[in-house]
């Protein structure tokens, strides 16, 4: 089967490179299927995770935000933080869910706190969930 | 002249100086190494961002966005980026004093201008001579992590878009090698002078390409400040090693030029002792 390149990249470093199948993932406007011969092509991503499938084997990479730039012999995730499945410190993303749930709970809804505190509980339970492979 | 044993203290302090400096210069060394490393596995990331920012800010003519139009100007930022501690030789006075000369010539009351102080002597420094510090980091780390400079750099941008200051210029100290780091002026926002080298790719948009300059550029302009950041991390470490070797090396001299002075002594005091001799058995005589 046809493939295509892979490379997810982040500010500290390349995390994820490797031809597949086929990407998947959740852009802003919605789900998202990447096949090799893909038109060239911009998208935003969600908090969320990357399958990559190659074979009967799929990796999972977390990625928190960023872009997808696809082009025919190409794919790139620029993300700001990025991890594969098995090098995720759940621990650390189980701490950082309390956290955040707790200054939830203290703050009021309009505040940009709230709001931060949001976004870092979603970036903790997907680590969790890709961690745990439940996608 | 000194006496032997004054002679022999001021040898043994200054071996020890030398240790410590012979010491810091090594662990410098290991750092700019790991410093560069950092700088380099950056590079991927930033040529990237920087190929997709400038496809879709050159390839589309009719997208616009705040942060790639420059408006009249009432109120310039200033990033700075120096180190935390001294012994840095002249790292942080090159970025200083290249900072505030700019400032005085362009500026007439602190009204015009704010500063962004990333490092503890810069923003001493500008504390000291009042001039408007409305954001500081201090403590970053030897091998920050994006993720530790996310927030300052955000902050910064989100000034910039909310009108704090209309237009930002980044200072810092360049690697060039490890003997060599310049001072360098980057102007940060508004965005103009994006260019690639690269081919332009025409993208398909998804959702637009509004709505992805929207969380494109914050992003982009966040990662020139942390690629800035490292680079001037590698300097720091280059410099502090430099400065270190230097303080060894002049060390090594003293050492030399007193162990030379005390070897004088010594046979002076032997010379004299011998002419006591010589002359007490002749007068015997």
């Amino acid at each position: 089967m046809k493939t295509i390149k892979v490379s997810v990249v982040t500010p500290d470093g390349p995390v994820y490179e490797s031809d597949v199948e086929m990407v998947s993932t959740k852009a802003q406007s919605g789900e998202l299927g990447i096949l090799p011969g893909h038109i060239p092509m911009v998208a935003p991503l969600q908090i969320g995770a990357v399958r990559l499938k190659n074979g009967g084997k799929t990796d999972f990479v977390a990625v928190s935000g960023g872009f997808l730039e696809v082009r025919p012999e190409q794919v790139t995730i620029l993300a700001q933080s990025a991890e594969q499945a098995d090098e995720i410190d759940v621990e650390r993303a189980v701490r950082a869910k309390q956290r955040a749930e707790q200054r939830m709970n203290e703050q009021k809804r309009e505040n940009i706190d709230f709001r931060r505190a949001e976004l870092a509980l979603q970036r903790a339970i997907n680590r969790i969930e890709v961690s745990e492979r439940k996608y | 002249m000194a006496s032997l044993r004054d002679i022999k203290n001021r040898i043994t302090s200054t071996k020890k100086t030398s240790q410590i400096t012979k010491a810091m210069q090594m662990v410098s060394a290991a750092k700019m190494n790991k410093a560069e490393m950092n700088a380099r596995s950056f590079v991927p990331y930033m040529e990237k961002i920087q190929e997709v920012t400038a496809s879709i800010a050159l390839g589309s003519k009719d997208v616009s966005h705040p942060m790639l139009t420059s408006r009249p100007v009432k109120k310039t930022g200033y990033l700075v980026i120096t180190s935390d501690r001294g012994l840095a030789g002249a790292y942080n006075s090159n970025v200083l004093r290249n900072v505030y000369q700019t400032i005085q010539k362009r500026h007439k009351s602190p009204d015009e201008y704010a500063i962004i102080a990333i490092g503890r002597v810069g923003r001493d420094f500008f504390r000291k001579r009042n001039m408007n510090v409305i954001l500081d980091i201090v403590a970053v780390a030897d091998q920050p992590a994006f993720a530790e400079i996310k927030d300052i750099a955000s902050k910064t941008v989100g000034m910039f878009a909310d009108e704090t200051f209309d237009e930002l210029y980044m200072y810092y100290s360049h690697y060039v090698s490890a003997i060599q780091q310049d001072v360098t002026e980057k102007k940060l926002l508004p965005l103009t002078d994006i260019s690639s080298s690269a081919k332009l790719t025409s993208y398909e948009f998804e959702p637009s390409a509004e709505e992805i300059l929207k969380v494109l550029l914050p992003q982009y302009a966040e990662s020139l400040i942390y690629g800035a950041l490292l680079d001037s991390k590698a300097s720091e470490h280059a410099a502090r090693m430099t400065a270190m070797q230097n303080a060894t090396d002049n060390a090594k001299e003293l050492i030399n030029s007193l162990s030379l002075s005390y070897n004088r002594a010594r046979q002076a005091a032997i010379t004299q002792e011998i002419t006591e001799i010589v002359g007490g058995a002749a007068a015997l005589e």
